[in-house]
């Protein structure tokens, strides 16, 4: 139960003079819901670029299930079990919601090669229940493009869980979402890490939803990690209120 | 070569410098404004060459008849290109970025025509520039004093650009507009009026680019393409929207170039490698390995990508069973013409076969590819070359040449592509143009191959396709079937994943697709399926010359799947379609026939900015979703 699935240790990454990633270590173990927060240009994002391999990093390791995949293309980080939603939405806005979906699940078969078949008709059943499972089957021989921000975020996490990721990276997976859009897709993120045993590491700036979702919380500022714990101990973490409260009298 | 040669070819190339960093510079402002790159750009260069021959003329030789002759000019190119801003572009702007382009290269057209009316097709030579006219002694050699003129003209127009970009408030818009649009926008910016100015900013440069080579060279016809490809060029490797980056490209072309012209032949290893010639090609080769190293150019910086303008590509519908049914209908329709029409119109529709064929592979990389090819004759080129070569040197029979021509285009677009796949939007599209030159200069140079400008001659069909009926049925089965394959692979799994590295990289990449090896592919397929056309074409003429891989053979296959609708699934056979008739058309009956394309294609344009295709759909809900 408690094997941790990913080992991330002294993972670093500057822009220039800017450290927006400074020795951070952490472990994440299967089927656990863990949150990142952190203040605006914490290095959430950053690290997360670099679990996927979007980013190299300057330095560190990120160890997959045993496997060091620091340095490797997302979609080798991918094809290993590691889905991904993006801060602001990537879906393809040419292709319906549906083919959106078909896509991930034609390339987790590795049929993308094929040059004379119909995409149209892979995989339909398939996507149409993982699109049930997100709650936006209905929306399913819809455009892309024209969907509501919050439609959009579901849809990413219908293409991330194609390939049955054992870990989901998830950027601010409820920004641009109602409180009750928010309530919905955390409880139903809390129901597959729980059901399939997948670990969900997201980053959020709405406290209550960290608060009543994460069984554990990171904290970074300004790259670095200034706390790691559950709930409890994290809300009474002395340098977390500093930051926290600090940033609030600073914006009063 | 001595010290004073090298000295005298390095003046030589500082003087070329100039008109061509003249030329590149308005190019470059009107870009990083208005992100249009504006074909017209080297017409403008090239009327300012006319106009002010003609006002010279009228003037008188004098020092006030010759300097204000080409102050004047230049003007009244300026005020041309603010009309052609206010009229045309303007009502474009929001319209998608490639039909931007379509309109600027109908302009080129039209005023290629007006030029041919109002100047006749004669080169012109201008009188020299009084005082300048003579020549200075520099190391012992004659040096022209109007080009040590030049040579001070550029680094003065550098600065006063400079002055003017920095130093105005007029200059912050347009730096402010160069750098993020939006933010222009929202800082309250009068759009219009900035884009009107810098447009015929643009314009005043390239036409005192060209009127200041009067002394230089002659007003002749085909000055418009030929400039552009060269301010391109400069425009690219300097770094789009980078004003001293078109300076500094400016003086490595012309640099290079002089140098080439300077040494002349050179025997290596027993072999003579002419310089001279190397001359044509060097600025693309220059461009290609620069994008290469540094996608950006020299001193360019990444542009923050274009706002998506125009309507967001819809769904790819299968088509509806009506609309097969249509299609196969026009199929059948076409393979009984035969017994009813003959000669003329056979030709005609063989012709139009080819170039459908051309076209919807070229909308296969430039729709679901999202990669705007603008050298895509070259693979067209390169199965025809291959084909009438195999056919002549390599002695195989006609039915082998054309079916192996094709691969010589794939081969050729494997190699091409790999490098093209590097890079995105107008930068592709200028890589793709440099290829294209560079096989076109092969071609054209290599006679002991290619038979050079003539090219090769007397390639004919096998005896049992030879009769003109029977050319027709091949070219129908072969463009028909190969159209089919096309379309078939827009809606499989591999276009799905092509479309998938266009609309969204990241997202592609994350769920495990290699977009680029992906592009790399298609590039592949679309050179391949050129291929065919191409080598369809040659056995259809008998022959093929450099002019078939030329860049207007690549426009015209862009105008063809524009005009259609590169939105759309069958646009751009009937893009092709009609434009080859239209051509066809136009210029066996009206003599300023390019006029007409080109004001047949504004018009198109601005009535029906998403294609005639995607007017059609939208009107009667031709292609409808499927269920
Ligand atoms: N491509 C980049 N180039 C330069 N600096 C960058 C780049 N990306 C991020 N940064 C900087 O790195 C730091 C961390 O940014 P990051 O996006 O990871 O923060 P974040 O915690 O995700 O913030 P937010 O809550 O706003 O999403 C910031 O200071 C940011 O300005
Ligand atoms: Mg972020």
């Amino acid at each position: 139960m408690n094997v941790p699935i990913l080992k991330v240790a002294h993972l670093s990454k500057s822009y220039g003079g800017v450290r927006a990633v400074a020795n951070v270590s952490f472990e994440v173990v299967s089927g656990e819901r863990l949150a990142i927060i952190g203040p605006n240009g914490a290095g959430k994002t950053t690290c997360f670029n670099m679990l996927n391999g979007q980013l190299a990093p300057d330095q560190g390791k990120v160890e997959f299930e045993g496997r060091d995949i620091a340095g490797l293309k997302p979609r080798q980080v991918w094809r290993l079990g590691v889905g991904r939603t993006f801060q602001i939405t990537e879906t393809f806005g040419s292709m319906t919601v549906r083919e959106n979906v078909q896509t991930a699940l034609l390339s987790r078969h590795r049929r993308l090669r094929s040059l004379l078949t119909l995409a149209a008709r892979a995989y339909a059943n398939e996507a149409d229940a993982l699109l049930a499972r997100v709650g936006v089957l209905d929306l399913a021989a819809r455009a892309c493009a024209v969907l509501a921000y919050g439609d959009l975020k579901r849809v990413e996490l219908a293409i991330a869980l194609a390939n049955r990721p054992r870990l989901l990276l998830m950027d601010e997976p409820t920004a641009g979402m109602s409180p009750r859009e928010r309530g919905e897709l955390m409880r139903l993120t809390s129901e597959l890490a729980r059901r399939e045993s997948i670990a969900v590491l997201f980053t959020e700036h709405d406290m209550d939803v960290v608060f009543n979702h994460a069984e554990r919380i990171l904290v970074l500022n300004q790259g670095e990690l200034i706390a790691d714990g559950r709930p409890t101990e994290v809300r009474v973490d002395p340098r977390v209120r500093e930051v926290y409260l600090g940033n609030r009298f600073a914006d009063a | 070569m001595t010290a004073s040669a090298i000295l005298i070819q390095f003046l030589n190339g500082l003087s070329g410098a100039s008109s061509l960093f003249l030329v590149a510079a308005g190019l470059s402002i009107v870009f990083g404004v208005t992100r249009i790159v504006n074909f017209a750009h080297g017409s403008f260069f090239m009327l300012g060459l006319y106009v002010a021959y003609s006002l010279i003329d009228r003037f008188g030789h004098g020092a006030a008849g010759f300097w204000g002759g080409v102050a004047l000019a230049a003007v009244a190119v300026a005020l041309l290109g603010a009309l052609v801003e206010v009229l045309l572009l303007r009502r474009i702007y929001a319209a998608p970025e490639l039909l931007q382009l379509l309109a600027t290269f109908a302009l080129v057209l039209v005023i290629q025509d007006f030029t041919l009316w109002a100047w006749g097709p004669e080169d012109l030579l201008g009188p020299r520039a009084p005082g300048l006219s003579g020549a200075v002694n520099i190391a012992g050699h004659q040096f022209p004093q109007y080009d040590l003129f030049l040579i001070v003209l550029g680094p003065t127009v550098l600065l006063a650009l400079n002055f003017l970009l920095k130093r105005t408030r007029w200059g912050t818009l347009v730096r402010a507009a160069t750098e993020d649009r939006e933010m222009a926008g929202a800082l309250g910016v009068n759009q219009k009026w900035l884009f009107t100015t810098v447009f015929a900013l643009g314009a005043l440069l390239a036409g005192a680019g060209g009127a200041f080579q009067i002394p230089r060279e002659p007003a002749s016809l085909y000055l418009d393409l030929s400039v552009i490809a060269d301010a391109f060029v400069v425009v690219v490797v300097g770094g789009l929207g980078s004003i001293p980056g078109a300076f500094l490209a400016a003086l490595l072309i012309a640099e290079i170039k002089a140098f080439c012209i300077g040494i002349g032949d050179v025997t290596i290893a027993d072999s003579v490698i002419s310089l001279p010639k190397f001359t044509l090609v060097v600025e693309f080769v220059v461009m290609a390995v620069v994008l290469v190293l540094r996608p950006w150019g020299l001193l360019g910086r990444r542009l923050t990508p274009p706002r998506r303008v125009g309507a967001v590509e819809r769904p790819l519908a299968l088509p509806s069973r009506r609309a097969v049914y249509a299609l196969a209908a026009c199929g059948a329709a076409l393979a009984l013409l035969p017994t009813l029409a003959t000669g003329y119109s056979l030709i005609l529709l063989t012709d139009i076969f080819v170039f459908a064929l051309f076209a919807v592979s070229l909308h296969f990389i430039m729709g679901p590819g999202g990669m705007p090819s603008f050298g895509h004759a070259a693979y067209f080129g390169l199965g025809a070359y291959g084909a009438g070569l195999l056919l002549h040197r390599g002695g195989l029979p006609m039915e082998l040449a054309l079916l192996l021509g094709p691969l010589v285009a794939g081969v050729g677009a494997l190699a091409f592509g790999w490098f093209c796949v590097r890079l995105s939007g107008v930068y592709f599209a200028m890589l793709t143009l440099a290829f294209a030159q560079i096989t076109w200069s092969i071609a054209f140079q290599w006679d002991s191959m290619t038979g050079g400008s003539n090219g090769v001659i007397g390639v004919w069909p096998a005896p049992w396709l030879a009769s003109r009926t029977s050319y027709y049925f091949l070219a129908l089965v072969t463009s028909a079937g190969g159209i089919t394959l096309l379309w078939r692979m827009f809606y499989s799994p591999f276009g799905y994943a092509l479309r998938a590295g266009r609309d969204s990289p990241l997202r592609a990449d994350a769920i495990g697709i290699d977009v680029r090896r992906q592009q790399w592919a298609a590039f592949v397929i679309a050179g391949l399926f050129a291929g065919v056309a191409g080598a369809l074409y040659v056995f259809s003429k008998g022959s093929i010359s450099p002019d078939s891989l030329a860049v207007p053979r690549s426009i015209d296959g862009l105008v063809m799947v524009l005009l259609g609708g590169v939105q759309t699934l069958t646009g751009p056979v009937w893009g092709a379609a009609l434009f080859t008739w239209l051509q066809d058309a136009a210029a066996r009956n009206v003599e300023y026939w390019r006029a007409v394309i080109g004001l047949v294609i504004i018009a198109l344009v601005l009535a029906f900015p998403q294609g005639l295709a995607g007017f059609l759909r939208d009107r009667f809900a031709g292609e409808r979703h499927a269920p």
